[in-house]
């Protein structure tokens, strides 16, 4: 008994089953992208003193309002270490013992990672920071966008048991 | 469903029968596993100057997550390099097919030891040592030499590819997420297969597979063996819509579900560790046998053993409460294992896109000089860049989390009888799903 057809090619897809996929995507695409306005806060001078011993920052997490004056004073523990901000080409090096001081505007909201940029020892490439500046939308997006799914996929098996296929 | 049959196009399918391609690929896979463990042992101790560490572990694992197991299932498997010494001697040969005299007791496994138990056990040990393994190109190259030796020791003991079939944990990675493939093999029509009394496509399988049998791609290694062996040119290779192995009349044991759930906490682990700003974290799990390296073990066994497992079983359970027919708690828990599936894979690839996607630029430098001894052998540039997370990977990472809440919810529904029944399923995905989404990019 031949099993499931199996043709070289295949048949036409019924594309009303997916129909519901458009405005889907479509509201998807709005959750992510749509802009949002961001609670005003005055902007503010800041100095963020930041130790970096092996693999890690201290402070780690730091969090503080789109607009702001940002200084760090990056302070080094044990060996050379750097700082580098995500999206910001700020970058900063402290030798053993040292500071190193450098200032940037927070002019991009949204959370940041922070990188040590100088071979530091085997877990150089993981010794991360995080920088999160105003509310971190992409996660609240995330949220709605998870929602979305839920919804998206009662959607989809509906369809499939009504046979509208 | 439909299926497009690769094997009705005659070009297709001389290059699936013939053994050569295949042979030329694994070939270039093997000495490219020979190498690695030479420059792991012999190249620079900086992990990120040597070809070791970044091709196995941003190279290979970023392709197997991305491109090999979400477009080809187990395709990895077809190439791979590690049981291929032990199969030759088996064989009696290079490009000998199975059966042939060979070396070997060719026992059979043990029944105890059977299922996915022991590569879930492997992946568990992959995540209580991983920060080692994965920054020390010494530790990588012993692994892999271990692996291929315990492969090749273990065929000349047992039949066919057990260590594939039960000790690999990337064999058990492969085989849970290929359920989700798009590809498949199975038989073009049951009656020739039943029909057919020397069975040479069983005979044939180093896997230990019967074609008319399968129904799932779990085990099934792509090898091609039983297409070569077939004298009725009964075997297709399809592909097929993803998640085709997913759905309410397939059969799923309760080690699938260990195995899922193991791959669940391995995926939340590696993202604290990796890509979290938890600095004692990190040095904990790098300092093996240390106090905080076995806090550390505690608390990523409770969570892999303990925490997720409770949750998953929490929500089996009262999944089961909401159904009319009275499963047991243990077939339940090997039903909805499916769920675990979509969601895994899909969590799995949007952490290597966090992680590889910054990881990338060490690729170059370390092709140009692969043992870390300042050579520059094909004029490349040769200092790596620190690497950023892009707004670009930042918004795909929480798309491929999406889908994977997507895709698991509507596995829960489609096989569940009830919207009711199907809602402790989904909350399980959700809260991980919010857990990963808080990592990466929280």
């Amino acid at each position: 008994m031949p099993m499931e057809s199996l043709p070289y090619k295949t048949t036409p897809t019924n594309w009303k089953r997916w129909a519901w996929v458009i405005p889907y995507a479509g509201l998807a695409l709005l959750i992510l992208f749509i802009p949002l306005p961001l609670p005003f806060h005055a902007p503010q001078d800041r100095l963020l003193r930041i130790e970096a011993s092996s693999f890690q920052f201290t402070p780690g997490e730091i969090q503080i309002n789109p607009g702001d004056r940002v200084t760090i004073e990056l302070v080094s523990t044990d060996v050379v270490h750097g700082f580098s901000l995500d999206a910001y080409g700020f970058e900063l090096k402290a030798d053993p013992g040292q500071t190193a001081t450098g200032t940037f505007i927070a002019d991009q909201a949204g959370v940041f990672r922070f990188r040590c940029s100088v071979a530091c020892g085997n877990l150089h490439p993981f010794m991360i920071g995080k920088l999160q500046i105003g509310p971190n939308l992409l996660f609240f997006r995330g949220i709605a966008l998870g929602l979305l799914a839920i919804s998206a996929a009662l959607i989809s098996v509906r369809n499939v048991s009504r046979g509208t296929t | 469903m439909t299926r497009l049959d690769l094997t009705r196009s005659p070009r297709a399918l001389a290059l699936l029968r013939s053994r050569w391609p295949q042979f030329l690929l694994r070939a270039i896979t093997l000495a490219g596993f020979i190498f690695t463990i030479l420059a792991g042992l012999m190249g620079s101790v900086v992990g990120s100057h040597n070809f070791a560490i970044i091709f196995v572990w941003i190279a290979w694992w970023t392709a197997l997550k991305l491109a090999f197991i979400p477009f080809g299932g187990r395709s990895w498997c077809s190439i791979c390099p590690i049981p291929m010494p032990g199969e030759w001697l088996q064989n009696g040969g290079i490009l000998q097919p199975r059966g042939s005299m060979g070396i070997g007791l060719g026992k059979r496994w043990p029944k105890v030891l059977r299922g996915t138990w022991i590569q879930a056990g492997g992946f568990l040990l992959i995540g209580l040592f991983g920060a080692l393994t994965l920054t020390s190109a010494k530790i990588t190259a012993i692994v892999l030499l271990f692996i291929l030796v315990l492969a090749l020791a273990l065929s000349l003991v047992f039949e066919r590819r057990s260590f594939c079939n039960y000790l690999c944990p990337i064999g058990g990675f492969s085989g849970l997420y290929a359920q989700a493939g798009p590809v498949e093999l199975r038989v073009k029509d049951t009656d020739i297969c039943a029909a057919h009394i020397e069975k040479t496509c069983y005979t044939a399988c180093p896997w230990g597979q019967y074609p008319l049998a399968l129904k799932s791609s779990a085990n099934c290694g792509l090898c091609m063996e039983c297409l070569r062996v077939c004298p009725s040119e009964n075997i297709a290779v399809n592909l097929r819509p993803w998640g085709s192995d997913l759905g309410p009349k397939t059969k799923h044991r309760i080690d699938e579900a260990f195995l899922g759930l193991v791959m669940l906490a391995s995926a939340l682990v590696d993202s604290a560790i990796f890509l979290g700003p938890w600095g004692q974290l990190k040095s904990a799990a790098y300092n093996i046998g240390s106090p905080d390296w076995f806090l550390f073990a505690g608390a990523f066994l409770i969570t892999a053993l303990g925490i997720l497992p409770g949750l998953y079983v929490g929500a089996t359970w009262a999944a089961n409460r909401f159904g009319s027919t009275n499963a047991s708690l243990r077939k339940s828990l090997a039903h909805y294992s499916q769920v675990l599936v979509p969601l895994g894979l899909m969590v799995w690839i949007a952490f290597t896109i966090s992680f590889a996607f910054v990881k990338f630029g060490y690729v170059l430098p370390v092709v140009t000089d692969p043992l870390g001894w300042g050579w520059n052998l094909l004029g490349l540039t040769k200092s790596a860049g620190v690497g950023e997370t892009t707004s670009f990977s930042l918004v795909l990472q929480v798309a491929m989390l999406t889908v994977g809440l997507f895709w698991s919810s509507r596995v829960a529904l489609r096989i569940s009888e009830t919207i009711r029944q199907a809602a402790p399923l989904i909350a399980f995905s959700s809260l991980f799903t919010m857990a990963m989404l808080w990592l990466l990019v929280g």
